[in-house]
């Protein structure tokens, strides 16, 4: 079976209050998406993917995804469909 | 003082949810968290409810579980990351209440009395902790609701996975009751037997017997049980979270070659005293007891340990007691040793404040904790080997025996020690 777990790289900016954001994803094909908006960040456990993390929900061409930052420092994403 | 709400909370078959959230392929297959077969201590930890209904047992071998259960499938314990998971559960509790106190890294009882003005009553506090539980980390937890400890955690074993029972003072009598008097805490197996004999099956028959009687037969016990069956436990929710969530952290080592003298048993004490001091401080934890194993080459084992004056995670004051023992109990020329284990016992948390006194050092202490935590770091960056005592380069075969970590996660004692 395929992993649900997709781990990306992610361009990220510390704001001066020490908030982390993240900009930007690399998908794992190498496309490049712009995160226009953060809408929340909030503990979570991705049941699909396998994993828990800090989850943003992040704007990403008008829609929400989530983007998870676990505490070993990497970001994953679920992979969509099924 | 006017009636407490207690809650007990139990996250459910929890090694085995954990390893189920990370491994979102198994979800399902029955799954049991048990040690190595081939590092000989197969036994399972913990089964999930697929398994368990397949009549899989914790603490049956793991030959045993998979004859009754061939598909299941075994993962090898992950305890830090279960300790991480019940680190996270532990900061949920905490913004209902300051007086938690763990029993076992998977149970926990809160005292959330002070919050119900705030926070809504004892179910509604349970509800919503059980929800976060399940959206932040992905497990499920049982709660009991109840105005004392032991009725909580009745509740909580009540119905699972997944469930709230409150046990209030209008309820137990129909809930606890018919409950048998194995399900009270601190009735274990011959208990159970010597109360089955005198025709005592339920909890209710407990609480109804006359206490006078229940003492002639089991002592002092038989007041305490009686007590607990009746709700009229009032032990405290402790307030200052000291206790760790586990028993102790050892490692042991059989050695590449049989120890022949008390500079080789030195060396190997040092190397697993660095080892279970640097996990101590990984975890947050302090040692008031250490603990040694240590197997001759004829396979004759046994254990001593000491108590200490001040708890400790540093790995000379560990390795200091640690030789004192072996000193005092063993005398390597009589006969080689094959395998030597160290353990911190009585472990607290940071939270843990103890007295000073005139003849040690508390700055000297603290010095000496900054330096551990330096070579932690320097470690981490540039691996375990870029730092090393002295006394490791006297033999190097010796010195760089990989320590195994083993854990003892069975909870304290409900009277404290």
């Amino acid at each position: 079976m395929e992993t649900q777990k997709v781990y990306v790289d992610v361009m990220a900016e510390f704001t001066k209050e020490g908030i982390l954001l993240p900009r930007g994803i690399t998908w794992e094909d190498g496309r490049k998406y712009e995160i226009t908006r953060v809408v929340s960040k909030k503990r979570a456990a991705s049941m699909k993917a396998g994993g828990v993390g800090d989850k943003y929900v992040c704007i990403v061409d008008g829609r929400e995804v989530s983007l998870f930052y676990e505490d070993n420092n990497m970001w994953f994403m679920e992979r969509s469909g099924n | 003082m006017g009636a407490r709400t207690i809650l007990h909370s139990d996250c459910n078959c929890f090694y085995a949810s954990v390893e189920h959230l990370h491994h979102p392929e198994l979800r399902e297959k029955p799954v049991a968290v048990g040690g190595d077969p081939e590092a000989r201590h197969g036994i399972v930890l913990t089964a999930d409810y697929m398994a368990k209904r397949r009549g899989v047992k914790t603490g049956m071998a793991l030959w045993q579980a998979r004859q009754v259960c061939p598909e299941l499938v075994f993962l090898p314990p992950r305890m830090d990351l279960y300790l991480r998971f019940s680190r996270m559960a532990r900061e949920i509790y905490a913004d209902y209440t300051d007086r938690q106190e763990p029993f076992g890294c998977d149970e926990c009882w809160l005292d959330v009395s002070e919050s119900v003005d705030i926070r809504g009553d004892g179910l509604h506090i349970a509800q919503e902790i059980s929800d976060r539980i399940k959206k932040e980390l992905g497990i499920t937890v049982s709660i009991g609701v109840s105005y004392n400890k032991i009725f909580a955690k009745l509740g909580s074993d009540y119905k699972k996975p997944d469930a709230i029972t409150t046990m209030g003072q209008d309820e137990y009598k129909l809930k606890a009751w018919p409950l048998p008097a194995s399900d009270l805490l601190y009735v274990g197996h011959s208990t159970e037997k010597k109360l089955t004999r005198l025709g005592i099956l339920t909890i209710g028959d407990i609480a109804q017997t006359e206490p006078a009687l229940l003492e002639s037969w089991l002592g002092k016990m038989g007041l305490v049980l009686w007590t607990f069956a009746n709700g009229l436990d009032n032990s405290p929710v402790s307030i200052e979270n000291v206790r760790a969530p586990i028993k102790s952290i050892g490692n042991s080592v059989t050695t590449p070659r049989d120890l022949i003298t008390d500079q080789d048993v030195k060396i190997i004490l040092y190397v697993l005293a660095e080892s279970v001091a640097a996990r101590l401080r990984d975890n947050g934890f302090r040692c008031l007891v250490v603990e040694i194993s240590l197997r001759d080459n004829g396979l004759f084992s046994f254990t001593r340990q000491r108590k200490i004056d001040h708890a400790t995670n540093i790995s000379g004051e560990i390795a200091e007691v640690a030789y004192q023992l072996y000193k005092e109990n063993y005398n390597i020329d009589n006969k080689p040793l094959r395998s030597i284990g160290v353990r911190g016992c009585s472990l607290v948390t940071e939270n843990y404040w103890e007295q000073l006194d005139l003849f040690s050092s508390a700055e000297q202490r603290e010095k000496k904790l900054k330096m551990e935590r330096a070579v932690d770091e320097v470690r981490r960056r540039f691996g375990f080997y870029s730092l090393q005592r002295g006394i490791m380069h006297l033999d190097e075969n010796l010195s760089a025996v990989n320590a195994r970590e083993d854990h003892i996660v069975h909870p304290r004692g409900y009277f404290g020690q």
